[in-house]
């Protein structure tokens, strides 16, 4: 536990000594802030709620937690620095939740640093912050979904362009299983349960009932239980690609 | 102590060590030589527990790696090739998560930061980012970080690649003064330095053990052992010289270096044949620069056994 603690402090710290994670926090901010109120209808719905801000988080999380996550095991394979960790007297496990970590809290920061729209939401009329609260919940645990494929992907290669455009595939991928559009296509002629698999699969579905206020245990299990599978992936991927 | 049983790992099709096995007892320090690609650091990452043998086991103070491996890594301090550090921490932050990880809090981290800082005299850069150090900074960094937990087995892949001639010494000063109560194993390239160091020397090659023993042990194989080695003060009667030499009867061959214009003696097997090279100087008042009797040389078997075939080409060349 102590050695977990000891990695994610020293991956979350680095994440601060460029400019990056600044830059990329004020882009994020201001990315959601534009496609809530330009696309998303946000004052002419003239609804209290946040619908159209939550709506937008899985297609943030597409292209921008991969920029977090492409480092986390890349640029250890690249420096050599992985030889170092992995023959310190701590498991695999630890070091992959470790720097899991470490990309998740980040990414909640910025999610959290939103709060001003939810203020805004508050001035403006009367939310259903109960439900606010269950979609940021739900928007989290999507999130740590996307950082553990990320963080596997990237212990396949020591490049980052590399590892940033796969995870940003794999991602896309998954949040489109569930799309309507995508559902469509196999609807007809594929048998049901397979259509139904696929949409299961995918991370729309499971979130746009959460963001919606919806409680549904299996929907946050779903997340759970995905992060914990690509992290699984993950430490299989380190032990077999070492040598690599 | 260090045991390596039967260690063997192959990379697809390729053997890059092959069945090695050795023991390395408290107090030793074990030079591992042998030519580029020829396994030393593959057997290092083994022995480390970075990578899983293809068959075989190592053990360090009886925990084997591969079945104990988080009770055989708190034992080791390991300088991986390259001396590999997270390149935008400072040292001081670098040492600091190494101790954090090795379990040393409060006063022990203090002591054993500072001492390691000490030993490896890296205090004019502690706080300057890792990144922006020259190539022996880095390694001093990487070494400091091998013996921060002051641990009983030290892996060292390269030590002393890239330091000056003043920190080369400095290394090997501290590998004495630490290696009593350790035991250390040590790549090089520099044979010097394991005559200077090591109590013993383990030589691969294409993944093989090709030569074990002490450093004197091994000198003694080489064909130089016992041979006499002359430079004369004008060397332009050096072939009249060899003739003279050659029929000494014990002397069994006399080669003159064509770069260094020694000529040097070698005794037919068992024999001794100093005296008598040395009444033959006096009588015939040679005028000689310098006399040397051979203990052995190392650059030679280490030739002979990593490379035997071009080796022996050569021999059969000359003269
Ligand atoms: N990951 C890998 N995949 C394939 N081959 C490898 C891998 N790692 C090492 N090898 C091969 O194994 C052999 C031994 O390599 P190793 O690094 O152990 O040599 P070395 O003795 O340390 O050499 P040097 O003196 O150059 O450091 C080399 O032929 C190398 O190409
Ligand atoms: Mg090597």
């Amino acid at each position: 536990m102590k050695n977990t603690y000891f990695i994610f402090s020293r991956e979350f710290s680095g994440y601060f000594k460029t400019p990056v994670a600044y830059i990329f926090l004020i882009i994020y901010l201001l990315l959601i802030g534009f496609f809530t109120f330009y696309f998303g209808d946000f004052f002419t719905r003239e609804q209290a709620d946040l619908q159209p801000f939550f709506q937008f988080h899985p297609w943030m999380y597409i292209f921008l937690i991969p920029a977090i996550s492409m480092r986390l095991w890349s640029e250890e394979r690249k420096s050599g620095t992985i030889e170092l960790l992995l023959t310190l007297p701590i498991t695999m496990w630890q070091a992959v939740l470790g720097k899991f970590l470490a990309a998740w809290a980040f990414t909640t920061i910025a999610t959290i640093l939103t709060f001003p729209i939810w203020i805004t939401v508050n001035y403006l009329g009367n939310p259903d912050n109960g439900v606010i609260l269950t979609a940021y919940i739900g928007s989290i645990l999507m999130a740590g979904s996307f950082i553990a494929i990320g963080s596997c992907i990237s212990a396949i290669t020591k490049n980052q362009v590399i590892a940033f455009v796969v995870s940003l595939s794999v991602s896309l991928i998954l949040v489109l299983a569930g799309f309507p559009m995508v559902q469509n296509l196999f609807i007809g002629w594929m048998p049901s349960f397979i259509v139904d698999a696929i949409s299961y699969t995918g991370f729309l579905t499971h979130y746009q009932s959460i963001s919606k206020g919806v409680i549904d245990l299996r929907d946050p299990l779903f997340f759970i239980s995905t992060t914990a599978a690509w992290l699984f992936a993950n430490t299989i991927v380190i032990d077999s690609r070492k040598a690599v | 102590m260090i045991e390596v049983r039967n260690l063997t790992r192959k990379f697809g099709d390729f053997t890059a060590v092959n069945n090695i096995s050795f023991t390395a007892p408290k107090g030793e320090v074990l030079g591992f030589l042998g030519p580029n690609g020829a396994g030393k650091s593959t057997t290092m990452k083994m022995i480390t527990g970075f990578l899983q043998p293809t068959a075989g086991d190592a053990s360090v103070c009886g925990f084997s790696i591969s079945s104990n491996s988080i009770a055989a890594k708190k034992k080791i301090g390991y300088l991986p090739e390259g001396a590999p550090a997270y390149s935008d921490m400072t040292p001081k932050q670098f040492l600091g998560f190494i101790a954090d990880i090795r379990n040393l809090g409060g006063n022990q981290k203090r002591e054993a930061i500072s001492a390691a800082i000490a030993r490896t005299n890296i205090n004019s850069v502690i706080n300057q980012p890792i990144e922006t150090l020259s190539k022996g900074y880095k390694r001093r960094v990487g070494l400091a970080q091998a013996i921060l937990h002051n641990p009983e087995v030290l892996i060292l892949d390269e030590p002393t690649d890239g330091l000056d001639p003043n920190q080369k010494h400095e290394v090997r000063k501290l590998i004495q003064e630490i290696a009593s109560e350790k035991t250390i194993i040590v790549s090089t390239h520099i044979l010097e330095e394991v005559s200077a160091i090591c109590h013993r020397a383990v030589i691969i090659a294409n993944g093989n053990i090709v030569a074990d023993g002490s450093p004197h042990e091994l000198e003694g194989r080489s064909r130089f052992a016992g041979a006499v080695t002359i430079t004369m003060t004008n060397t332009s009667e050096n072939s009249d010289i060899a003739n003279e030499l050659k029929a000494i009867n014990k002397v069994d061959q006399v080669e003159i270096d064509p770069i260094t214009s020694r000529i040097t003696a070698f005794p037919a097997v068992g024999e001794n044949i100093f005296p008598q090279v040395w009444s033959l100087v006096q009588l015939k008042e040679w005028q000689i620069k310098e006399i040397h009797h051979e203990r052995g040389r190392f650059d030679d078997i280490f030739r002979s056994v990593t490379c035997e075939k071009e080796y022996s080409q050569e021999q059969g060349g000359e003269l």
